[in-house]
């Protein structure tokens, strides 16, 4: 089996699914904790320059979730609900504050590789391709972001 | 703003058509050299191209009497940076999780030396 020692990513072109592979050089009771406990989880989640504030979080089955990340003053919230959570699997939902209505189903595996790494794949299920793709073109985390900018541009301009 | 951009990856979810757009990466082609390599009729090629089109994807020149279809590669790399970001927020998302893993494993082997 080859290391996927970057993320790997895959938009899929027939349902409104992203999903991403990474190994990691860990136990998968390590990568459990990683996702469950909200300390360690505050420190990796946000994006580069972005503080990560846990509002609440109750890691098991049934429990809910919201966190708020700020950069520059400006605050971005995402809230959800565990569907599952087990050492193997977490099944969550999750919605970004600014667009309220939507909702993507998240499912998380941790699988043991050989040599004491693991191997996790996020699988988001979006509830629609139009949600996907912002998503995909936003990278979630910027409120302006350039993409759109040059697309608008495009689009005024002719060239689509 | 959401439905052009579903317009773009809608156009792609076609394996036909995302192999005419590896072609016409290459070079521009006319409606029956893209036709030849498929067992399909031109009609239906050219139904694949009018989405490719609408999509803002690929052009047609109008003065040229055989129109050869061509490649909007702006368009292309627009979808393919957007990914590539993602990827790699993604990416650093993992490197800053690689990090606390890596200080877990110490804390982890100290608690198992002090039992021992």
């Amino acid at each position: 089996m080859t290391t996927l020692s970057e993320a790997t990513i895959e938009a899929d072109p027939t349902l409104p699914i992203i999903r991403i592979t990474r190994d990691f050089a860990a136990a998968p009771e390590q990568l459990f904790r990683a996702h469950t406990d909200s300390e360690l989880f505050a420190q990796w989640v946000g994006p580069n320059g972005m503080g990560t504030r846990i509002e609440y979080w109750d890691a098991r089955t049934g429990g809910s979730w919201r966190f708020v990340s700020e950069r520059d003053g400006v605050l971005y919230g995402f809230h959800g609900c565990f569907h599952e959570v087990r050492p193997d699997r977490i099944v969550q939902t999750f919605t970004f504050d600014g667009d309220p209505d939507g909702v993507a189903l998240e499912t998380l595996s941790f699988e043991e590789l050989a040599d004491g790494r693991t191997r996790l794949r996020t699988q988001s299920l979006c509830d629609s391709f139009e949600g996907r793709d912002a998503w995909l073109a936003s990278g979630m985390d910027v409120g302006v972001n350039e993409g759109y900018a040059r697309l608008d541009a495009m689009v005024a301009n002719g060239a689509i | 703003m959401a439905d052009q951009l579903s317009r773009l990856f809608a156009a792609l979810a076609d394996p036909t058509r995302r192999d005419m757009v590896a072609r016409l990466a290459v070079g521009d082609a006319t409606v029956g050299q893209l036709a030849a390599p498929y067992d399909i009729s031109k009609q239906a090629v050219s139904k694949h191209l009018r989405v490719l089109e609408d999509a803002g994807l690929v052009r047609r020149s109008r003065e040229a009497q055989r129109r050869p279809v061509h490649l909007e590669a702006n368009v292309f790399d627009l979808m393919t940076k957007w990914i590539a970001r993602y990827q790699r927020e993604a990416e650093e998302r993992y490197r800053r999780l690689d990090a606390v893993l890596a200080a877990m494993n110490d804390t982890d082997s100290q608690q198992e030396g002090t039992a021992s």
